[in-house]
């Protein structure tokens, strides 16, 4: 149970972004969840929601994908993509499993709200 | 106007840089970092003060010590003369790198381990690299042989498990083949040890894999 700190960086990388970019606010933030990040996604929007207050991204929209977590089976070969983490092969039950991704926590897209158009260079 | 930014960055990279910055700071002087997780209770200070004995005149050590609140680990692991410092995180489940980084000016360069002993948790600490170079999860006979796939973050991401209080097994429905082979069907690349603080079983073995890791270390950045 960690989200809150979560937040704090995430909101932390999207500040120095937006000054970067003389941004006056964020209204989009798309990030990727995998199931084996060690965050709930769920605790994630309400951390999100009581951090947002007198932030950059007050307004934003939070967009949350669950990345699957791919596993081969050791026993059987196959390989299972799911959501969710589980201990066993779907296909043979066997609990000898080979984990490949899965661990994705990723800030993926902003959407920045910029006040001059942006115009070519003079 | 609106802007799209594609940005493609993990959301802990601040964390993952810091720690980054401590490995390399620690092993270009030779100092192997570890980084011990486990439930509370398992034996993470236990087993420090053990090995506090048994690398004392051949060996120097440092550790940092993460609670949510009092000295008390720190103070154990002093009066075994070994230098030690307490983080309180006030509430935080795990150690951040920026919280080691804060404490490592400290930290005298001259010494062969440094031990990072986080928070007890089995869950949060292992989303945060510390710059450790081994990552060392315990598992207590009393906890139950089928945790290391209910928590399986902290096992596939370490590197040595150390099974602890073997002492305890007749008494307990623990069966450690399970255990260890919960583990290894994780995260076959696993060193494992099991061990007794009070009998001493296992303590060698650790002890000088501990000491082979430091001088492979060494080796490689010499």
């Amino acid at each position: 149970m960690h989200e809150l700190s979560v937040v704090a960086s995430l909101v932390e990388t999207i500040e120095a972004l937006a000054g970067e970019h003389k941004a006056k606010s964020v209204t989009g933030v798309w990030i990727k969840v995998g199931p084996l990040s060690g965050v709930v996604p769920e605790l994630l929007e309400s951390a999100f929601e009581m951090y947002r207050k007198g932030t950059i991204v007050e307004s934003a929209r939070l967009s949350i994908e669950k990345t699957p977590l791919r596993a081969v089976c050791r026993a059987c070969r196959v390989e299972t993509e799911r959501t969710d983490y589980a201990p066993d092969c779907p296909a043979c039950g066997s609990t000898d499993l080979e984990i490949a991704g899965g661990t994705d926590l990723i800030l993926e897209r902003i959407e920045l709200e910029t006040d001059e158009p942006v115009s070519p260079a003079q | 106007m609106k802007k799209q930014l594609y940005v493609l960055r993990d959301i802990l990279g601040t964390n993952q840089k810091v720690a980054a910055e401590i490995k390399a700071a620690c092993e270009e002087r030779g100092i192997l970092v570890l980084n011990l997780m486990s439930s509370p209770g398992a034996g993470k200070t236990t087993l420090l003060e053990k090995l506090a004995e048994r690398l004392a005149g051949r060996h120097r050590m440092a550790v940092i010590e993460g609670d949510i609140e009092t000295e008390r680990d720190a103070e154990r692991i002093r009066a075994k003369g070994v230098p030690a410092w307490q983080i309180t995180t006030g509430g935080a489940c795990h150690l951040e790198a920026r919280m080691i980084a804060r404490v490592l000016p400290e930290v005298s360069p001259d010494i062969d381990f440094l031990f990072i002993e986080n928070v007890g948790n089995l869950v949060c600490p292992a989303g945060y690299d510390l710059g450790e170079r081994l990552r060392i999860v315990l598992l207590s006979s009393p906890e139950g042989d089928d945790k290391p796939k209910k928590y399986p973050k902290a096992f596939l991401t370490a590197q040595v498990l150390v099974i602890t209080k073997s002492d305890l097994f007749p008494h307990l429905p623990f069966d450690v083949e399970r255990a260890k082979s919960e583990a290894l069907e994780l995260n076959p690349g696993l060193q494992v040890f099991v061990i007794s603080a009070l009998t001493g079983e296992g303590l060698d073995d650790l002890t000088a894999f501990l000491v082979a890791s430091r001088e492979a270390l060494r080796a490689g950045h010499a």
